[in-house]
């Protein structure tokens, strides 16, 4: 299916299209898998609302709407145009992410979000896009031999590093973790030697045993809720009553949903209230509550689906700046929905990440649907 | 995986072959962690699913918070002053309730409900969980708590519970100190670092304002927890296990509670505060801001025609004046003012200086209190007079910048540490501070002004008490409200010595007793009789007003003949017994008039009471006054001639 529909379009030049041509060349099957995996959202906010369209799934599906369009819209604007802004954006979203952290603190209260009426938009969410942009267009920019040079690893890396500090200062851990990992992956994807992948792992490993060794001495590096959440993680039982209570509870209600679920709206774990954010964060347990293996694995399978798009996308591209683009947010989209699972099924610790395209919540959802119009443009537009 | 020998070959190729390489090899790292996402859920849900659907099923795991008892409050002796009370009330539990407004509904024909009671209700069902119960009506009495405790097993989801809640015996003498709890609210959760679920339950209130507020932490206690399976209708099976609560710790203040008690009766209807201070150690023993409010009331909820009385009193009765409250400390800043001097050697001890009942400054002229003058002064009988002049002079001598350097050393414009709400620093301006924050320069005017406590320099009745208390001991004594945490006394370091020349000191004290002892002292009518305790003392007199020269040409109008808010602050500082100092005093009466006819007789009367720990003897007070005093203390039930009687305990 794949091969018809890049290689079907493929051989013709990339520039000057109308606009017919452009829709056609558009990665249909990506847009359709992305409408799939929003309507398996829709279903499960129409849920766990006790079977009501309010609050969530019709404002849900209203948010969608425009978003779809939007991507339609970033879809057909050239690739070039997005290439030449990319660092524009970046520098935008670097300067609200230090207005809102120096003003939010200062001035106007905590607040993280930017109001644009419809919506609120958090400069922390725009940063994922901007970051990958930027980052994909300074590799296109960089002569592929001079990626390795520990020089002109120094941008790449200070691009990274700013917005993470800035989000790690809120406190977010989980937009820097997402931050951290999309980088990277630019990094890897441009080619830099894979011996500095490896001596980065060390250093975080370095680091890890060095915050968990500080604990209780005279330079203690994390606060001592902090301790307390990594401890949660390690063992719920030791606390409880906070972070630890809500990952029981949740994978008994995973657990309970078995093969086949407890059928569409049967969940009882989640309509009782024992989950947090049952909406937001953790409507993945709904869903495998509701619809058991089965259910959790069709998502699954849908976010797979999506990743191996982009990624044939990527093959099929020969421009750097569009394949680089592509696989950014490829990761940025994976790391989404791993940290998130894995956070609900216990493997990782509670930070606060959606699930893409099926979390309650405007500010991801547009970020992301504008993400994959990004991918959709580099589609269009690729040189072959 | 490729070798940097590799790597230089293929230098030559495009960027885009490196980018489909690496993509292939971040596809493959992306589907193994799907693969492990994947796995995992085959783990939870079909291997482990039996056991989870179990535990879902039949037997729901519930944790039910366990609320710790607030840590009480006693005064110096262990008098309550701050403890726990049964509260009888109704709470509610959505999950069990079902419908919410038919549970109001038949509920609210057992106990009345009114709409705010139940608009709040509906907020808190709204945020918090449905299994946490919710409060719906509280202080209930004992009828209709026997009423509903008979209707409970029809009411599904009700639930009648005792708890606890916080009662202020003496509520009204000790508003400000110990403050009240209340209800957490929102803001209280957000105030919070890491919010601790204990704020969640219904039971627990949050200290909002004085002692309350500021050792809440110590207060509060650590919640205990009871694990419970419940059944799928939400009935408790079994209890799995328990950890119990932690109680708060109790404190004991330095507060004397019938002292505090007696200041403000005796401030009676004035807006006026009064402090009393152990002179050894810094204990705080009275603490008084008259008019207060009834605490309990805000454990309640305070009704909305309350509220608005006690913000629109004039004489604010919410406002800590002992700490908050910042006054131009007038003449009894006199002290510093010469302690400055003396210090810096720019006045001798007996120098001399000239009194005609002003003193001129280049075409401004600055007036003494006595329009005819006092003629020659020395230190001492400044003092005595409280002479404008003297001090006029001796503060141009001295500048400003040793004066305020003086009364930091005092305790004046720091900001004591005490677990109070709104503790204000007072100010002791510098040449520097004029100009950072008028943007002017320092004139020699102001300086004049400072020498008798008016212009910039503000100071609070504590701070007051505070060096009166080091003017009598020498030392650098630090107040302190907390005594006892649990039963552990807090440590205090011995007070240091403040470095003062004792000559000095010595002298200084000289003319605070001819104040009160001499003839001719301001503040004669204030005497203690008992000769054996003796007081020392400075009345002062701030202005709140500017008088024009117009109106000092007429005649100064009288206090009396002006409306309240623009009269004179009346101010006494005093320490007694004078031979061997125990306690230091200061009061203010906001508009009081004079400093020696209404501040002073009240700081004595509260001194005498702290000094003798009970009803004073009789010979303590002027023989004018006895019979007076006498015929008040009705009825005389032990000792009608209480002269000649032996002092009661606590004597020197």
């Amino acid at each position: 299916m794949i091969r018809s529909a890049t290689r079907g379009m493929g051989g013709r030049p990339a520039r000057g299209m109308g606009l017919g041509a452009k829709l056609l060349r558009l990665n249909w099957p990506l847009a359709l898998l992305v409408l799939a995996t929003a309507c398996m959202g829709f279903l499960m906010l129409y849920s766990v609302a006790g079977g009501r369209m309010e609050p969530w799934a019709e404002r849900q599906m209203a948010r969608f709407g425009v978003g779809f369009a939007g991507m339609v819209i970033v879809a057909l604007i050239d690739i070039r145009f997005w290439r030449a802004v990319s660092p524009i954006a970046y520098g935008a979203a670097l300067a609200l992410l230090v207005a809102v952290e120096v003003a939010g603190v200062t001035g106007m209260g905590a607040q993280r979000w930017i109001d644009l009426k419809v919506v609120q938009l958090q400069p922390s969410e725009l940063m994922k896009i901007a970051l990958v942009m930027a980052l994909a267009a300074y590799y296109a920019w960089l002569p592929p031999e001079k990626v390795s040079h520990p020089f002109w690893l120094l941008p790449p890396l200070g691009l990274i590093l700013a917005p993470v500090a800035l989000v790690l200062m809120q406190p977010d851990l989980g937009t820097a973790i997402l931050l951290l990992g999309g980088g990277g992956v630019m990094i890897f994807l441009a080619g830099a030697h894979w011996l500095y992948f490896a001596a980065g792992a060390t250093a975080a490993g370095g680091a890890g045993w060095a915050v968990i060794a500080s604990r209780g001495t005279a330079w203690q590096l994390l606060k001592d809720y902090q301790f307390r959440r990594i401890e949660t993680f390690i063992d719920p039982s030791s606390d409880p009553l906070g972070a630890g209570y809500h990952i029981t509870q949740s994978k008994i209600a995973l657990g309970s949903g078995g093969l086949s679920g407890r059928g569409f709206m049967q969940g009882t774990q989640s309509r009782l209230n024992f989950l947090p954010e049952k909406q937001t964060d953790f409507i993945f347990t709904a869903l495998a509550e509701e619809l058991g293996f089965v259910g959790a694995i069709t998502l699954l399978t849908l976010y797979v689906l999506i990743l191996m798009f982009c990624f044939f996308s990527i093959l099929a591209n020969r421009d750097r700046y569009g394949a680089l683009l592509t696989g950014g947010i490829a990761a940025t989209f994976f790391f989404f929905f791993a940290v998130n699972m894995a956070m609900v099924m216990g493997m990782a610790p509670v930070v606060g990440v959606p699930l893409p395209l099926v979390s309650y919540g405007g500010s991801a959802m547009l970020v992301l649907l504008f993400a994959i119009g990004l991918a959709q443009s580099a589609h269009i537009h690729r040189p072959s | 995986m490729r070798t940097p020998r590799g790597r230089r070959r293929r230098e030559g190729e495009d960027g885009a072959a490196m980018v489909s390489r690496r993509a292939v090899v971040l596809c493959g790292a992306q589907l193994a962690g799907a693969g492990a996402l994947a796995w995992r859920m085959r783990q939870l849900q079909i291997e482990e699913g039996e056991l989870y659907r179990s535990l879902a099923e039949e037997n729901r795991i519930n944790i039910r918070l366990i609320a710790p008892a607030r840590g009480e409050i006693f005064d110096r002796a262990g008098q309550p002053l701050a403890v726990n009370r049964q509260n009888l009330r109704v709470q509610v539990i959505r999950e069990q309730a079902g419908d919410i407004e038919e549970t109001f509904e038949k509920l609210s024909r057992v106990v009345p409900l009114s709409e705010a009671d139940r608009a709040r209700a509906r907020r808190e069902f709204a945020q918090k969980s449905a299994f946490v119960p919710v409060t719906v009506a509280e202080h209930l009495d004992w009828t209709r708590f026997a009423q509903l405790n008979a209707n409970a097993p029809a009411l599904r989801g009700v639930a009648p519970d005792v708890g606890q809640t916080r009662w202020y015996p003496d509520g009204e003498a000790f508003s400000h100190v110990i403050g009240h709890v209340g209800r957490v609210s929102e803001a209280d959760i957000a105030a919070e670092q890491e919010a601790s679920p204990l704020l969640q339950l219904p039971d627990v209130q949050i200290g909002k304002n004085g002692v309350e507020k500021m050792e809440e932490a110590r207060l509060r206690g650590a919640a205990g927890a009871q694990r419970i399976e419940v059944n799928a209708r939400g009935r408790v099976i079994r209890e799995i296990d328990r950890t119990e609560a932690a109680g708060g710790a109790d404190l004991t203040l330095s507060i004397d509670r019938d002292l505090q008690k007696y200041a403000m009766e005796r401030m009676g209807e004035e807006s006026a505060a009064t402090v009393a201070i152990d002179v050894a150690t810094g204990d705080l023993l009275c603490l008084a801001s008259a008019p207060g409010f009834d605490p309990n009331k805000f454990v309640v909820g305070i009704g909305q025609a309350d509220w608005s009385a006690l913000l629109a009193d004039d004489h604010r009765p919410l406002a800590n004046k002992t700490v908050s409250g910042q006054y131009p400390p007038g003449s009894t800043f006199k002290m510093v003012v010469a302690l400055a001097a003396l210090e810096a050697g720019v006045m001798a001890p007996g120098e001399r200086v000239f009194c005609n009942g002003g003193y001129q400054l280049g075409n401004r002229r600055f007036h003494c209190w006595k329009r005819g003058g006092h003629g020659m002064m020395d230190c001492r009988d400044a003092i005595k007079h409280s002479c404008d002049v003297y001090f006029y002079e001796t503060a141009k001598r001295v500048g400003v910048d040793a004066i305020s350097a003086m009364a930091q050393r005092l305790g004046i414009g720091t900001r004591a540490e005490l677990p109070l709400t709104a503790v204000a620093p007072g100010l002791t301006p510098t040449r520097a501070w004029k100009k950072a924050a008028h943007g002017e320069s320092w004139q020699v005017g102001d300086s004049l002004n400072t020498g008798i406590g008016q212009g910039f320099v503000l100071a609070t009745p504590l701070q007051l008490a505070v060096m009166t208390a080091r003017l009598a001991s020498g030392l650098a004594v630090e107040p302190r409200l907390l005594r006892a945490v649990g039963g552990v006394e807090t440590e205090i370091a011995p007070p240091a010595p403040l470095g003062l020349r004792p000559a000095n000191l010595a002298l200084i004290r000289a003319g605070m007793i001819a104040v009160v002892n001499e003839q001719g002292g301001t503040a004669r009518g204030a005497r203690i009789y008992d000769p054996e305790t003796g007081l020392a003392g400075k009345t002062g007199t701030s202005q709140v007003r500017r008088i024009t020269m117009a109106e000092r040409a007429r005649g100064v109008t009288r206090n009396a003949d002006l409306p309240w808010n623009r009269r004179d602050h009346a101010l006494f500082v005093a320490y007694a017994p004078i031979a061997a100092p125990r306690i230091a005093i200061a009061t203010v009466v906001e508009h009081g008039g004079g400093g020696s006819s209404v501040a002073a007789p009240i700081a004595r009367d509260v001194m005498l009471r702290a000094l003798y720990g009970a009803e004073p003897p009789l010979i303590a007070y002027p023989p004018a006054q006895r019979e007076e005093i006498q015929r008040q203390r009705t009825p005389p039930p032990e000792t009608p001639a209480a002269e000649g009687a032996p002092p009661p305990r606590g004597r020197a």
